[in-house]
């Protein structure tokens, strides 16, 4: 195994953490608390408002959590590209590119 | 202007743009067809995804679902959504670096096998057409109602549209209008949903209204569950399935999202891996906006249905009543005699007088708030909006199925590039009449339809790739196994439940409670072991695919989408 197998390998093995981690709280806030703590979580409402905490989860409080997800996961899967310099052609690595400055 | 003139000139006006952007997007080579050139940017790209994916299920049948369900519609939020996830972190970015043009290139290539190919040629076509049926018709309820011309007109009107961008333009010319549609059905969903915001929770944002009070100062969804305990149904908040079913349909959902053809192949046409991941990010935040107003017109919708049917005498029904029974899909029989409309549920000991179709809440809801006339006419524009866009993706799948999958790289690989250009568009126009058959002699509920499409896709393509990537030990024999087995089960159960024997369809018969919107789970795990298994027992793939995984796991050096010799 050469330098850039193992450099490709750590590489791969921080891109699976960041994943798993992710999928937990996607999972945790859609199937744990959407579906099955929502009975538990519906003796609660939501701070402000008259939405059982549970049933909030399940039709609001999950997709604003997936849309998180994912810009989070840009922006650490961006960096990880660059720390292990695998990222896309020297043109655009000096872009300023923050998510969204795709073009 | 009445309601009708105004809907003739908003579906005019938004038609008119769809066939100009058609016009201006000509496609000119197999390349620009396929992906657009693979030169989309990503914001475009999230939004056409979004149009794309929104379909006449979301847009018409999702509110109105949910609005009858309660919590149990929760499924389709979560469902819908929480796919986009499973889509950017497991596969998008990596069948972007891929940089084919199809699923089945994906799977043909990376299961060096071309009966690989031809099950995720024809998982794919099979996946495509359940979930066009339902667009179909999507489309003939808004033109039956709307303009009032006849269903199987409608359906052709519609068709014509498709037919004209889609074969025209290819991807491209379906990227471009999508991005319009986007805008043309998200404005239609938000404006009368933010009237109706206004009017019953007094704030102009649907989200936090329907989890605010009433002109009372009582909770709008305790009230709801009040108004639902008197009259029989179960609370609103609380729903009717199983955890467990709940549990199974959201993931085959979310899952199905994530191994969708017509999805998918979207990433393939931004410049790089960076802009594929950011584009599902995009999309996301362009669905959401639909997704989380859903749920609030769902309330809005069920609350304003109570109140204007509830013990309201026949003779004085307000005209949309009367409008939308004209069309069948509302109907009303006085069981007592007491020229009263009485709306029960199961648990009331009185009989329940009024069949609601599920599909016409959205459609019927700015009618029943008493909008102006235009936001009637914008709906049924952003319905058909919705409809088409999600037709003409479906069908851009069936065929580059057939012209790249079957033609180029299976049967006749020698085919010009021109040649298959003309296939392209040949099978396109073939899919668009069949489509149009399907609209016009439609199976089921839009919603339910579109639900089984899923689970298809769950229980096929989803494992294929997701190993084709994570794993290297996953073998030709193991991933062709695997489909198969996760196709044909969960296509046979649901077709025992819903068209072989529907009597039985009931908790008690399903297999561990799951219903067949939800066994596409089941399927998924299945296609899963039986992969694993098979492989484990089948001689290790050659070399050179380990290498080309280990190539798909970087971004580095993805280029255009092209040609992958396997």
């Amino acid at each position: 195994m050469n330098h850039t197998d193992r450099e490709t390998g750590a590489y791969w093995r921080a891109n699976l953490r960041l994943v798993g981690l992710l999928l937990v709280v996607w999972a945790a806030v859609s199937f744990g608390a959407g579906v099955v703590f929502v009975d538990v979580l519906n003796r609660f409402t939501l701070p402000g408002t008259t939405f059982p905490l549970g049933f909030w989860f399940a039709q609001q409080g999950s997709i604003y959590v997936f849309v998180a997800l994912i810009f989070v996961y840009v922006v650490r899967m961006n960096a990880l590209d660059r720390r292990f310099g695998v990222d896309e052609g020297s043109d655009d690595a000096g872009d300023p590119q923050g998510p969204g400055a795709g073009r | 202007m009445n309601v009708r003139a105004w809907t003739f000139v908003m579906v005019g006006l938004s038609f008119a743009l769809y066939i100009g952007i058609a016009v201006w997007s000509r496609a000119g080579s197999t390349r620009e067809f396929y992906v657009a050139g693979g030169g989309v940017s990503p914001l475009a790209n999230g939004m056409a995804t979004a149009a794309d994916w929104m379909s006449a299920a979301p847009f018409i049948s999702m509110a109105g679902l949910i609005s009858f369900m309660g919590y149990d519609g929760s499924v389709y939020l979560m469902g819908w959504t929480g796919g986009y996830v499973l889509l950017a972190l497991l596969l998008a970015p990596y069948l972007r670096k891929f940089g084919a043009y199809t699923v089945p290139d994906f799977v043909g290539d990376r299961y060096y096998s071309q009966t690989a190919r031809v099950v995720a040629v024809v998982c794919a076509i099979f996946v495509s057409f359940t979930y066009v049926a339902g667009q179909m018709r999507g489309v003939g309820i808004v033109f039956g109602r709307f303009l009032e011309v006849d269903v199987t007109t409608g359906v052709f009107i519609g068709m014509g549209i498709v037919f004209f961008y889609a074969v025209l333009g290819g991807m491209k010319g379906i990227t471009y209008t999508q991005v319009a549609q986007y805008c043309v059905l998200i404005f239609a969903f938000m404006v009368p949903a933010i009237f109706l915001s206004l009017m019953i929770a007094g704030t102009p944002i649907p989200q936090l209204g329907f989890g605010g009070t009433d002109a009372g100062g009582v909770g709008l969804l305790e009230r709801l569950d009040g108004l639902h305990r008197e009259l029989g149904f179960a609370p609103y908040t609380d729903g009717t399935k199983s955890t467990l079913d709940v549990f199974f349909i959201t993931a085959a959902l979310m899952v199905g999202t994530a191994g969708l053809p017509h999805v998918i192949i979207r990433f393939y046409t931004v410049p790089r891996v960076r802009d594929a991941r950011i584009s599902v990010g995009w999309a996301l935040i362009f669905i959401a906006v639909l997704y989380t107003t859903a749920p609030a017109v769902a309330v809005f919708a069920r609350t304003n249905l109570l109140h204007s049917v509830t013990d309201t005498p026949y003779a004085e029904v307000p005209a949309w009543f009367s409008n939308w029974e004209a069309t069948g899909l509302l109907t009303f029989e006085d069981l007592n005699g007491d020229g009263r409309i009485q709306y029960t549920g199961p648990a009331s000991s009185t009989p329940n007088e009024l069949q609601v179709d599920r599909d016409i809440m959205v459609l019927a809801n700015p009618e029943i708030a008493e909008l102006p006339d235009w936001v009637i006419g914008l709906v049924a524009a952003g319905g058909l909006a919705a409809a088409l866009s999600t037709a003409a993706g479906l069908l851009l799948v069936v065929s580059s199925s057939v012209s790249h999958d079957l033609l180029k790289r299976a049967l006749y690989p020698t085919i010009s590039e021109r040649g298959e250009l003309i296939a392209a568009r040949v099978a396109a126009g073939v899919a668009v009449l069949f489509a149009g058959y399907l609209g016009i002699d439609p199976p089921g509920f839009v919603g339910e339809v579109v639900a089984f499409a899923f689970g298809l896709a769950a229980s096929s393509f989803f494992p294929a790739i997701i190993l084709g990537i994570f794993t290297k030990r996953t073998t030709r024999e193991g991933a062709v196994a695997g489909m198969l087995t996760g196709i044909l089960f969960t296509a046979a159960y649901i077709v025992r439940f819903k068209f072989v024997s529907p009597e039985l369809n009931t908790p008690e018969h399903w297999l561990l409670g799951i219903s067949p919107e939800g066994i596409g789970t089941v399927g998924m795990l299945l296609n899963f072991a039986v992969a694993l298994g098979v492989s484990a027992v089948t001689p290790r793939p050659p070399s050179a695919i380990g290498y080309m995984v280990d190539r798909i796991r970087v971004p580095k050096g993805a280029g255009e989408a092209h040609e992958i010799q396997a």
